[in-house]
C-alpha cells in the first residue's frame, strides 16, 4: 500500500468537510486550513507516521504553491489603475503596518522574557517565508523556529483577521485587504481572496511591499534597540 | 491549459534565474508575479489567455499552504520551549499591524479626498 497516496486522500477529505463545514455554519474560524492542518497532525501522531512520510505525498500540494503566487500577478494587473490612484495612502499605511509589527513582536517578546535568539526570529514573522527565513539566519536567528512562526502567524491572521477588523471599524474594502496581506502574508492573501477578490489584490500588494520593507527596516530596529550589534 | 502551464512556469523559471544570477534573497515567486504582471500591462500575455489557470491557482491558493502547516509538528520542541512569549507576542502584533496598517490607510485616504 502507498501510504503517501492514502494521506494525500485524507487531507483533501478532511479540507474538502471543513470546507462545508464553514459554509454551513458561517463561522469565520472554523478556517479549513486550520482544521486540516490539526487534523492532520492528530492523525500523524496517533498513526505514529513521520512527517518525511507524509511529505512524500504532501511535497505535491506544497509544490503549487509558488505557481499559485505568480498567478497573483493577474488580478494585481486587473487593479493597476486602483493601485496608482491610492499609492500615497498604500505606501504610508505599509510603512506603519511594517514598524508596528516589528517594534511591537520585538517588544512584547521582551517583556514575556524571550531570549535575545527567540526575539531575532520572530522580528520578520509577517512576512512569506523565504524573505522570513534569510532575515532572521543572517541576523543571528534560529531558522526553523522563524518558519514555525511565520506559518503560525499566517494562519492566525485567516483565523482572527476579519473578526478583528469588524471589531475596530475598518470598513474600507482596500484597507481591509492590505492589513490582512501585511499583518499574515500568502495565507492571509489566500483568506482575503476567498472573502473578496478586492480584498485579496490589496492583501497581495500588502504581502510583496511589507516584504521589501521588513527586509531592510528588520535589521535597523533589532540595532536601534540594542538586539544585535 | 499547456500555454496557460507555460507562461506561469516561465514567469516563475525567470524568478529562479533572476534569484541564483544576482543572489538576492528575494521569493522568486514574487518576481515572477511581477514579470506576469507586467507581461500582461505590455500586452504580451492576453488577459483571456491565462486567467482560467491563474483563477484555479489563486481560488485553492490557502489549500496549498496544508503541507507546511503541518510541517509545525516538526517545531513542537523548539515552541514549547518559550511558547508563551512566542505565541501572545506574534497574536498580538499581528492584531497590531492588522489595527495599524488598517486605520492609517483609511486615515491618509479620507485626508487626501477630504
Amino acid at each position: 500500500m502507498d501510504n503517501s497516496i492514502v494521506l494525500l486522500a485524507l487531507t483533501f477529505g478532511i479540507y474538502y468537510v471543513a470546507s462545508i463545514i464553514r459554509k454551513k455554519t458561517g463561522v469565520i474560524v472554523l478556517n479549513p486550513i486550520l482544521i486540516t492542518i490539526a487534523v492532520m497532525i492528530c492523525v500523524l501522531k496517533i498513526a505514529d507516521i513521520s512527517f518525511d512520510t507524509y511529505n512524500e505525498g504532501g511535497k505535491y500540494i506544497e509544490f503549487w504553491l509558488k505557481p499559485a503566487i505568480v498567478a497573483l500577478g493577474v488580478p494585481l494587473y486587473k487593479h493597476l489603475d486602483s493601485i496608482k490612484k491610492h499609492f500615497i495612502p498604500i505606501f504610508l499605511s505599509q510603512l506603519a503596518g511594517c514598524l508596528a509589527g516589528i517594534i511591537s513582536v520585538i517588544a512584547i517578546a521582551d517583556v514575556m522574557g524571550a531570549t535575545d535568539e527567540v526575539i531575532i526570529s520572530l522580528a520578520p514573522k509577517s512576512v512569506t517565508t523565504p524573505i522570513a527565513i534569510e532575515i532572521s539566519s543572517t541576523l543571528g536567528g534560529i531558522q526553523s523556529l522563524t518558519a514555525a512562526v511565520v506559518v503560525c502567524v499566517g494562519i492566525l491572521g485567516a483565523v482572527i483577521g476579519y473578526r478583528t477588523m469588524s471589531l475596530i471599524k475598518l470598513n474600507d474594502d482596500i484597507s481591509k485587504g492590505l492589513a490582512m496581506g501585511t499583518a499574515s502574508h500568502a495565507v492571509g492573501t489566500a483568506a482575503s481572496m476567498e472573502v473578496n477578490p478586492i480584498h485579496g489584490v490589496y492583501a497581495t500588494l500588502g504581502l510583496i511591499i511589507n516584504g521589501i520593507l521588513t527586509s531592510f527596516l528588520t535589521p535597523i530596529i533589532l540595532r536601534i534597540m540594542g538586539y544585535i550589534s | 491549459m499547456i500555454l496557460q502551464c507555460l507562461i506561469i512556469f516561465a514567469c516563475l523559471a525567470v524568478g529562479e534565474v533572476v534569484v541564483m544570477l544576482t543572489g538576492i534573497k528575494f521569493p522568486s515567486s514574487i518576481i515572477g508575479m511581477i514579470l506576469l504582471c507586467t507581461l500582461l500591462k505590455t500586452g504580451v500575455v492576453k488577459y483571456e489567455k491565462i486567467k482560467g489557470m491563474a483563477n484555479f491557482l489563486i481560488s485553492n491558493m490557502g489549500f496549498f499552504f496544508i503541507p507546511p502547516g503541518i510541517a509545525l509538528m516538526l517545531y513542537f520542541d523548539i515552541i514549547k520551549a518559550q511558547f508563551w512569549p512566542i505565541f501572545v507576542s506574534a497574536l498580538l502584533s499581528t492584531i497590531i499591524v492588522i489595527a495599524v496598517t488598517g486605520w492609517v490607510y483609511q486615515l491618509t485616504n479620507r485626508k487626501r479626498n477630504g
